[in-house]
């Protein structure tokens, strides 16, 4: 294994381990995305075919929110102890270290859908009437263009005041475009009047521009002054 | 160049007015939409006035993060604070001009009414950002932020241009040819306009060098104040 996939790996694996013991970022994103779901119930009350057109804004909406809770922890925790000073003066690569927090809030936001996608479709009947493998790759790309950039966001927010409430402020204009095609894939799998291919190609895109421009400049931002 | 600015801004001022004259009273009225057709003279200029300055902003935010020049990061900043306050006069004249014409304050789901909003977004969370951050890391951050914002463009270009939606299309650009007095008016409008912003722009950089300036100053003073003196 090349030196900079074991940097990463064994810090993914760091993160790992300290979510499975503490389980702060999961817990909180699950509540939340329950209670979102929960509120949202309660303000419609949508037929079938109703639900079936706002529920793709609905779960991803939850799930944007619930992503932001875990998100602003990610480099939060270095702080303390400043293990992110430690990890600046370390030899080893920014860059494996972006990678492996955008990987492991990509595993906790992915852990969190899985969990909390059942309980939607039960709350709204749903059922795709285009379709349905087609979600997987939307959910995959969706979740990878929230969490690439959302990492990258959370690094730059943490040199500001109130960094809590920086990062949803600059993530989400950002992530519109991103958010936009998964919505409409969603709906159009669910739906099934309109194609989601090019929302997946969308998708695709924005995760690879954003993919690179993050591992580009990231470098710089570890180790600004 | 302290000289330059007044006699910058008189020229601009005449430009402006007589740019005011042409677009409400020399401009033909257009036949179906009347007089309200006239508001298209400022909306588009300041659109186009507006992306140029956010053009401005993205070149300077590069030029920063490569060169790490100061000059470069109070030009980002100047272009991106008078871009917003123009992309804010599109954004308000464009319903006020809808409204009568379309039956409809907002089009949701239009491709330049979208992609103008999501791009006034992504400049006032660049101000927001700004404001927020302390310190000397402040320019690196913006500027990095400025790249995101940019490469963001296109994509919101595309994504809302398949958007499926029953709005009225664009009046302006779609293969309608434009009356030739209309052009030359909204050509003049244009350049008062880019005079008028970059005369904000000549204003707030000096402001802005000038307010740098004193708290260098300031910071310089505090830490040689003699000891003894307290």
């Amino acid at each position: 294994m090349s030196l900079f996939s074991s940097i990463t790996a064994a810090s993914l694996a760091k993160d790992i381990r300290l979510e499975w013991r503490s389980k702060d970022a999961i817990n909180s994103m699950l509540f939340f995305a329950l209670l979102v779901v929960v509120v949202f119930s309660f303000s419609f009350d949508p037929n079938a075919e109703e639900s079936r057109r706002i529920a793709g804004g609905l779960i991803w909406v939850a799930f944007l929110f619930a992503a932001v809770v875990a998100l602003n922890q990610t480099w939060a925790r270095e702080l303390r102890n400043q293990v992110l000073d430690a990890y600046r003066v370390s030899p080893a690569s920014a860059n494996s270290l972006f990678l492996a927090k955008a990987l492991g809030n990509f595993i906790f936001v992915c852990v969190l859908e899985a969990l909390m996608t059942p309980l939607f479709i039960l709350f709204y009947n749903l059922r795709a009437l285009g379709p349905a493998w087609q979600l997987i790759p939307i959910a995959v790309l969706g979740t990878w263009a929230i969490v690439v950039n959302g990492t990258f966001f959370a690094a730059l927010s943490i040199r500001t005041r109130s960094r809590e409430i920086m990062l949803p402020l600059l993530l989400f204009p950002i992530s519109i475009p991103a958010l936009l095609a998964m919505v409409q894939g969603t709906a159009a799998v669910l739906g099934g009047e309109f194609s989601a291919r090019f929302w997946i190609a969308l998708l695709v895109t924005y995760d690879v521009v954003f993919t690179i421009a993050s591992l580009f400049l990231f470098e710089t931002v570890l180790h600004a002054e | 160049m302290k000289r330059l600015f007044p006699i910058f801004g008189a020229i601009t001022t005449a430009l402006l007015g007589f740019a005011l004259y042409e677009a409400l009273i020399a401009a033909p009225t257009e036949q179906t939409m009347g007089n309200v057709q006239r508001i298209f003279y400022y909306h588009v200029s300041s659109a186009w006035t507006a992306f140029i300055l956010f053009a401005i902003n993205f070149v300077a935010s590069i030029v920063y993060l490569v060169k790490r020049s100061e000059k470069a990061d109070v030009i980002a900043l100047v272009g991106a604070e008078v871009g917003v306050v123009f992309c804010t006069v599109v954004l308000v004249t464009g319903p006020l001009w809808a409204r009568p014409v379309w039956g409809i304050w907002w089009a949701p789901g239009d491709v330049r009414l979208t992609s103008t909003l999501v791009l006034w977004l992504i400049y006032v969370s660049y101000l927001i950002l700004r404001r927020f951050s302390s310190s000397g890391q402040t320019p690196m951050i913006a500027a990095v932020l400025a790249v995101f914002g940019a490469l963001d463009v296109p994509l919101v270009y595309f994504s809302i241009w398949f958007f499926p939606t029953q709005h009225p299309q664009p009046v302006i650009g779609d293969g309608g040819a434009i009356d030739p007095r209309m052009m030359h008016v909204l050509l003049l409008n244009w350049l008062a306009f880019s005079c008028f912003a970059a005369l904000l722009c000549w204003a707030r950089y000096r402001l802005e060098v000038l307010r740098r300036d004193v708290d260098e100053t300031l910071a310089l003073e505090s830490l040689l104040e003699p000891r003894g003196s307290r």
